[in-house]
């Protein structure tokens, strides 16, 4: 039993890791971002380069990581979605188009392979990032077996969402953010700079998916396409844990982890799959605006 | 007299049409070379594995070329990219066998690309020649299978576990799709058949990855092997949490299918060490032909640590197989070739391989390694002569009751 807990724990945080980013994203500035999982792939790509070319290890890689994504994130801001503010559609599809670029940029190789330059470790191959010594092996404790890079994941996860609780409710730029979350106009008027607060959210969640991507790179391949089904994920849980809200997103993360650890435990993968999409439907047919949320706006 | 200018051009494109293929021969002697069609994804997510098999078949025509050719003329590769995507691969193979009027056409990696082409070729009167190892229950009399039959993989592969590793409780694991399923079909009835038992059958999506959940069931389930069909990027993340969840492949071994050098390479070496697989061709093979093999690929491709597998080496053996069904038929016609390669024997890196006449499949010898930390196999059994191919096997075909015969599917015996 413990084990199926621990994996739920597990899947849990992986969600959560994802959803984090996207939840602030979609809270404060109305932009649903597709290319966030393609983001988490960039940070995948980081871990892989540095690790290839500076030899930085996984746990070096992930402020690299924060950083790139970061860069990317307000690159994007900057060229795309200032200029699509308020336009949630619109947003939605320039960020699908975002994700679609990214995700054939490293299969072309940075587009290099167009002039016959190869990349060591980008390109359309699988990669690997090796995991520290000190997180490889597994720990017996009786007759619970403790993976410890599973548990370094829920850790950091815990460590991320408590420094964006720390950023949201007890900084003065929190402040301004919540105050956008609540009347973007009105926050406006109050003489808060609405842009240049959203640029940051955008660079930030962006990061977190980079670092992500980082974790994510130790525990499965890396690959062109590996951040396609994050971000639906993630979109699950922000929609269930409700809009703009961290506790939500942390509950609901937690709970569609342990209910897909469950059934792929008792049952398999592809039912588990089927009941967690059961449960958000039902979820949102019951709430519309999730299990959290706030009046306002 | 009023020859209207559209109906004119309607003739003439008509009598161009009617003239096209007989006159194909002599068009292609006349040049003084060979056209034929090179089919695998140069871009997109199956291009890892088959950008390895497309240059394998364009250095194996560099070789024949540069040693005089077919017939006194050269061989040109018309190189078509189908993108990992079956439609793209439909429509490169249409414009090949229409538009190129290539006759033969190496290509196709995945099952799913093969079925799409099919038609084409059947329809077409052309000539495939598919260089993976498949799930079987195909018996098309234009293509040439040159990867390994499901029977040139399992049929040594179960009993050896049984016997020497001394395993009997088997848990059967695949990604959920056709190749998987047959083998893990087969699998059950060989399993059987040695007086051992499977406990579980499960599948995951294909290129899911998370296994938390699977390998919690392997862990659980009392079995003391695993048979993995499982493909893909999917493959590394099982071989990772496999090991993360403190599984040991001394006590309980990953018995696989499809787990090649290149997955291997991808996953880091010392996740898979201990594992075994079941392959007729292994880049470990000591032997003379083998070694020249795998530095000449390494320089064709330049790469020094370029790694070679046994779809790749299928890749490159048939296009001489092919090369010789040409010479000893003298002429390029789909019929000619067809007849011609069969019977046809090579000596290939892997050993003597030789195309079945019955059903267009090849002759290959199995073998087993074990993976060791360099990311290499060594080779623990191999067979100690070429196994018939039987592509029926599923359905109990025998190498005394085919299924599959020179004059196609007996489907009495279905």
């Amino acid at each position: 039993m413990a084990d199926i807990l621990f994996i739920g724990l597990s899947l849990g945080s992986i969600l959560l890791l994802i959803a984090l980013g996207l939840s602030i994203i979609y809270g404060t500035m109305g932009v649903i971002n597709m290319a966030h999982g393609e983001l988490a792939m960039i940070g995948a790509y980081t871990a892989v380069l540095a690790g290839k070319y500076l030899g930085i290890g996984l746990i070096g890689s992930i402020p690299l990581g924060f950083l790139v994504a970061a860069v990317l994130g307000l690159v994007i801001e900057r060229l795309v979605i200032r200029r699509l503010y308020r336009r949630i559609m619109d947003t939605l599809l320039a960020t699908w188009g975002i994700a679609i670029l990214l995700q054939q940029a490293i299969r072309l190789q940075f587009g290099l392979s167009f002039f016959g330059i190869n990349i060591d470790g980008l390109g359309p191959g699988l990669q690997s990032v090796s995991v520290p010594a000190f997180l490889r092996d597994p720990v017996r404790l009786g007759d619970f077996v403790l993976q410890p890079y599973r548990s370094f994941i829920i850790v950091m996860t815990l460590i991320l969402t408590g420094v964006t609780w720390l950023l949201l409710y007890r900084s003065a730029w929190g402040i301004q953010i919540r105050a956008i979350m609540r009347n973007p106009e009105m926050a406006a008027a109050c003489g808060i700079d609405v842009r240049r607060v959203g640029a940051l959210i955008f660079a930030f969640g962006s990061g977190l998916a980079g670092v992500a991507g980082v974790l994510l790179a130790g525990l499965k391949t890396v690959s062109p396409d590996m951040g396609a089904s994050l971000v639906v994920d993630g979109f699950l849980v922000v929609v269930v844990g409700g809009v703009g809200s961290l506790v939500g997103t942390l509950i609901s993360a937690g709970l569609l982890g342990q209910i897909s650890g469950i059934f792929a435990s008792v049952f398999n993968d592809i039912a588990a799959r089927a009941v967690v999409l059961a449960v958000v439907i039902a979820v949102i047919m019951w709430r519309p605006s999730g299990l959290f949320n706030f009046k306002g706006r | 007299m009023s020859v209207s200018r559209r109906n004119l051009l309607k003739s003439t494109v008509g009598l161009a049409l009617l003239a096209g293929p007989a006159a194909l021969p002599f068009r292609a002697m006349a040049a003084g070379k060979i056209d034929v069609g090179v089919l695998f994804s140069n871009t997109g997510g199956l291009s890892i594995v088959e950008k390895s098999l497309a240059a394998a078949t364009l250095m194996a025509i560099e070789e024949i070329n540069a040693k005089g050719g077919v017939l006194g003329q050269t061989i040109n590769p018309i190189v078509e990219d189908g993108a990992s995507d079956p439609k793209t691969y439909n429509e490169k193979a249409s414009k090949l066998v229409i538009q190129d009027r290539v006759v033969s056409v190496f290509g196709c990696y995945t099952s799913a690309s093969r079925k799409a082409v099919l038609p084409v070729f059947e329809r077409r009167k052309g000539l495939l020649f598919y260089p993976t190892f498949y799930e079987g229950s195909e018996c098309s009399k234009n293509v040439v299978y040159t990867g390994a039959a499901p029977n040139q993989q399992l049929s040594n592969f179960i009993p050896w576990i049984v016997k020497t590793l001394g395993k009997k409780k088997f848990f059967i694991v695949g990604s959920n799709y056709v190749y998987p399923r047959e083998m893990a079909k087969i699998s059950k009835m060989l399993i059987e058949a040695q007086g051992a038992e499977w406990v579980a059958d499960e599948y995951l999506e294909l290129g899911h990855s998370e296994w938390g959940a699977m390998v919690g069931k392997i862990k659980n389930s009392g079995a003391d092997v695993v048979l993995s069909n499982v493909v893909g990027d999917s493959l590394i993340a099982f071989y990772r949490e496999f090991r993360n969840q403190g599984l040991k492949q001394e006590t309980l071994p990953i018995c696989a299918t499809v787990t090649s050098e290149i997955e291997i390479a991808a996953m880091g070496a010392e996740y898979a060490a201990g594992s075994y697989t079941s392959f007729p061709y292994f880049q470990a093979i000591e032997s003379e032909a083998n070694k020249s093999f795998v530095e000449r690929y390494r320089a064709y491709v330049n790469d020094p640590k370029a790694v070679t597998h046994h779809a790749m080496e299928s890749a490159y053996f048939q296009v001489y197989l092919w090369k010789q069904a040409v010479e000893a038929a003298g002429e390029t016609g789909v019929d000619a070739i067809r007849t011609a390669v069969a019977g046809q024997s090579f000596d290939a890196p892997n050993g003597k391989v030789t195309i079945d006449p019955d059903n267009l499949h090849c002759y290959l010898t199995p073998r087993i390694a074990q993976w060791q930390a360099d990311g290499q196999g060594k080779i623990v059994d191999a067979f100690p002569e070429p196994v018939r191919p039987l592509p029926y096997v599923a359905y109990g075909e025998t190498a005394e009751n085919l299924i599959c015969t020179a004059k196609g599917v007996d489907s009495a015996k279905l």
